[in-house]
């Protein structure tokens, strides 16, 4: 019946109005898993006892669609090893805030996805697990580190997803793999439970097959948690309410496109296309001239943002890794995979005396630039759009060339991840030819979801149409 | 060996456990003494699970900010929490949430009578898991026992102005004191709720004048884990006649950590300190940065209670008691308040009313009542009895003294052959004569005054 392919929208109606009961739309998932996931390895465990969970959940506002869930959610009915073999087997006594949050809502958890190994990574190939291969064409890497889950999500071996990103780890490899995803911004979405990658900078959120899919997703995890003190205590926005209304007379900003990277791309061509229909819509677009100062109206290049992301993150992973002795739970230290000890051994440096001043405390007033950059900016616009990655999901393999693969690919998200903001991959272009995507990431001001959610939806429903 | 030639130079560290109903971290029970078993008070957060993060606990905060207060410090409006990393199997996050560059309070002091002691921070953190060191099914095991770990812990550090054994012993004392006024901790020694960690150096004092610039010795000598003031006392004198010593030798003594063996009274080294230890602090990122208003501060302080200090001033201005007394008086809250409240009962009551706060004080100290055991009309109903069995005629005591040394020839004679002590023996004699009456010092002295004028 292929109801594998239905959208989070359209299957919770279908459910609902019981066009389609739980076991049917189960058995189409679970058949495409048995398919696909020995290939693709998007899979890193799977509920068997789904289907009887989701049956009882149709009152609920999820109604029982099954959702497949990064590795680093702590969930207690499944193992939670965020891909490292340290954690291999590990059943947690606590489910983490957001599964509990879609479990409540009427999500189901009907499997784990890989990922890149503690998340670090935007390949997915730093996996202890074994790398997870692009649904859309299984040469190429399907982005990460949340890979497994936007490769679940193209796969349609879900029907909608959970990553988390640090800075690009949801919307890259949405935008490799031709799906949502949805960045909120940082305190949106509590981290309690969720394995700690860059504490200051983790988010974790949706990804989805459509822009309302991952709206309301997002509208059933989102909002305070009393145990994570950087959560706020804001009431999130209803993400799907106002996701029609049109966006006539908003002031849109382009950026990076006078990039030396992005020059005369495909992806400059994409996003100058994407500027054109939303100056068709009735918006304002507006070239935003790329600087290497700190200066009114120009957006400060990404590439400090490089360094400024690479030593925070580091110095925060060598920080949060330091718990996994073995002790207590999981597997000793022996078992860490080489990206691990790498980022461990740099961070370890770059916090140690005499070089912190030089380094972490450098990149945090480096950060507070980027931070400024986009205060003013959103003064006058109420978002921003740019290429998610510089180009198409690479070739399997090409992590392995550079040890700041994530960091090079990453580096357009770089900036508004550093300053907490909210964004949303939008897939822009689909090569026919090798079945490859390329995606635009809206930005807009720290807790201004619903502005990137409605432009991202009007863009969706004309490229739909066209 | 002259000591007069050396300066003796001693910084405080002192670690106090809160008392708080939960952990610092987390809302586990903050119970690590009296857990039935080990590990039952724990959560992820404080056994460091995946996931876990820290919520800051509001009144250990408060609490550290009065300890602020009663030091005479200033309270930060802006503070953050750290991370301070290090390896050691019963720290659990292997960091410990700490406070670097941006403690809640700064700059106090502490009085003693050998001059003021600086404070150069109070600061708020967590305490560590226990290791246990046992055997077990005939293997020699170590095991971690998580109670404690979490618990909230202040950590005061006072700049090098402590210069004896003695001053350390009178500052930790008062610090002691008002940690109990303040009721923030049971600072039990012996449970290691309250930890004390000396930092020793000596410093030769040049022949010539002081040339205003006094640089610190190039070493020093902290020792761990004291767990009495007399204790700290010993340590501090025994390694200022250690490292006397080795100066006297020309050498320098060697920069390490020592342990304290209370049966020989001796310092022992226990660990080289090659260079500084690189904790790696960071801003802790899972708590913002805590603003406090100005306001907050200010009704803190308004929940002080009289502090020590303050309450033995008052004692003696309106209770007209002497110094001594009133230290003795103060030495508690709890005796403290019981001496007030006799008084309140003496004024209220008139059948007390001859009685004076002199009196009651006097008692309390000489019956050791700590006022916690009997009650204030207790008090008073002793000393009413006592002094008017204290009410006889002179005449009578003068009449039964001359009987007894009459009648007791014997002891009379051992008393002036130097058996000094039968005096006693006649206290008791006269005051049988006159039925238990009589105030027996008195007695003794006329007794005394009349055997030796004769």
């Amino acid at each position: 019946m292929n109801l594998h392919k239905l959208t989070l929208k359209e299957a919770i109606k279908k459910l609902k109005s019981k066009e389609i009961s739980h076991k049917e739309l189960y058995t189409d998932v679970e058949n495409e898993i048995q398919k696909k996931n020995a290939e693709l390895n998007i899979y890193l465990s799977l509920d068997k006892e789904a289907v009887s969970k989701a049956e009882k959940l149709l009152d609920t506002p999820l109604a029982g669609v099954p959702i497949a869930v990064k590795d680093n959610f702590l969930t207690k009915e499944l193992p939670t090893t965020a891909s490292s073999k340290v954690l291999e087997g590990f059943m947690t006594p606590y489910e983490s805030t957001v599964t509990e949050r879609l479990q409540k809502a009427g999500g189901v958890v009907i499997g784990k996805t890989n990922m890149d190994a503690w998340a670090h990574g935007s390949s997915t190939e730093t996996s202890d697990f074994g790398a997870t291969k692009n649904p859309r064409n299984p040469k190429h890497l399907p982005g990460g580190s949340s890979g497994g889950s936007a490769a679940a999500v193209a796969a349609d071996v879900c029907i909608g997803a959970l990553g988390s990103e640090t800075a690009g780890s949801i919307r890259q490899p949405s935008s490799w793999c031709g799906v949502v995803g949805l960045k909120p911004t940082y305190g949106r979405v509590p981290r309690t439970g969720v394995v700690a990658m860059g504490s200051s900078l983790d988010c974790p959120g949706p990804i989805g097959k459509t822009v309302e899919d991952t709206a309301i997703v997002f509208n059933a995890i989102a909002g305070h948690d009393k145990y994570d003190s950087t959560s706020a205590d804001i009431a999130p926005p209803d993400l799907v309410k106002n996701i029609d209304k049109p966006i006539k007379g908003m002031k849109i900003g382009m950026c990076y496109l006078d990039h030396p990277k992005l020059k005369n791309t495909k992806v400059d061509e994409a996003i100058q296309n994407a500027g054109k229909l939303f100056k068709s819509l009735g918006c304002s677009v507006t070239h935003i001239p790329l600087s290497p100062q700190l200066k009114n109206n120009t957006i400060l290049t990404p590439d400090y943002a490089i360094s400024v992301y690479t030593v925070v993150q580091r110095g925060e992973v060598s920080s949060n890794l330091a718990r996994y002795d073995g002790i207590r739970f999981g597997h000793d230290r022996s078992f860490f995979g080489a990206e691990a000890k790498r980022r461990i051994m740099l961070g370890t440096f770059t916090l140690s005396k005499g070089y912190a001043d030089k380094y972490y405390i450098k990149a945090q007033q480096v950060r507070s630039l980027y931070i400024a950059n986009f205060h003013q900016l959103f003064q006058t616009f109420d978002v921003l759009i740019s290429p998610t990655s510089p180009g198409f999901a690479q070739e399997l393999g090409a992590s392995e060339k550079s040890p700041m693969f994530g960091e090079l690919e990453d580096m357009l998200l770089e900036p508004s991840s550093i300053a907490g903001l909210p964004g949303i991959n939008v897939p822009c272009y689909h090569d026919t030819k090798t079945n490859l995507y390329l995606g635009m990431n809206i930005i807009s001001d720290q807790w201004q979801e619903e502005k990137i959610i409605r432009v991202a939806h009007s863009f969706e429903q004309q490229t739909i149409k066209e | 060996m002259d000591l007069k030639q050396y300066e003796p130079i001693i910084g405080m560290e002192i670690h106090v456990e809160l008392a708080t109903v939960s952990k610092m971290f987390c809302g586990c029970k903050n119970d690590p003494f009296f857990a039935e078993k080990p590990n039952i008070h724990t959560c992820p957060v404080c056994l460091g699970y995946p996931g876990g993060l820290p919520v800051a606990n509001k009144k250990a905060i408060e609490w550290t900010i009065k300890l602020g207060f009663a030091l005479g410090c200033d309270i930060s409006e802006l503070s953050k929490f750290d991370r301070k990393h290090y390896f050691y199997p019963d720290l659990a996050k292997g960091y410990q949430i700490s406070q670097y560059d941006m403690p809640f309070c700064k700059n106090g002091k502490l009085k003693t009578s050998k001059g003021i002691v600086r404070i150069n921070r109070v600061h708020l953190e967590e305490d560590t898991g226990k290791l246990l060191h046992q055997t077990v099914e005939g293997k020699k095991k170590t095991l971690i026992d998580f109670n404690r770990s979490g618990v909230p812990l202040i950590e005061i550090v006072t700049e090098p102005d402590i210069h004896s054994g003695d001053q350390a012993k009178e500052f930790l004392k008062h610090l002691h004191q008002i940690i109990q006024y303040l009721d923030i901790s049971s600072a039990d020694m012996e449970k290691g709720s309250m930890r004390l960690e000396p930092n020793i150096s000596v410093r030769k004092i040049s022949k010539g004048k002081d040339d205003g610039i006094r640089l610190l010795p190039p070493y020093k000598v902290e020792v761990k884990n004291i767990n009495s003031f007399n204790f700290v006392k010993k340590a501090i004198d025994f390694e200022i006649e250690r490292q006397i010593e080795i100066i006297e030798k020309g050498e320098i003594p060697s920069q390490e950590t020592r342990g304290y063996n209370e049966d020989k009274g001796i310092t022992f080294s226990q660990r080289a300190k090659e260079g500084a230890v690189d904790y790696r602090y960071f801003p802790e990122p899972d708590i913002p940065p805590i603003r406090l208003t100005k306001k907050t501060i200010t009704e803190l302080k308004q929940t002080l209670p009289e502090l020590p200090t303050d309450k033995k001033n008052r004692f003696i201005k309106e209770y007209g008691l002497a110094d001594p007394e009133a230290i003795q008086i103060i030495e508690t809250r709890a005796r403290a308040d019981y001496f007030e409240s006799c008084i309140a009962l003496c004024e209220s009551e008139s059948k007390y009313k001859a009685i004076t706060p002199k009196k009651i004080a006097n008692t309390i100290i000489n019956k050791k009542v700590d006022g916690t055991t009997s009650s204030p009309h207790d008090l008073l109903e002793k000393i009413s009895i006592q002094s008017e069995s204290s009410n006889v005629n002179p005449e009578d005591v003068a009449h039964a003294i001359s009987s007894v040394l009459h009648n007791q020839e014997k002891a009379v004679n051992d008393y002036k052959n130097g058996k000094v002590t039968v005096v006693m023996y006649l206290v008791g004699q006269v005051k049988r004569e006159l039925q238990g009456k009589g105030d027996a010092k008195a007695i003794e002295e006329e007794l005394k005054r009349r055997m030796n004028g004769k």
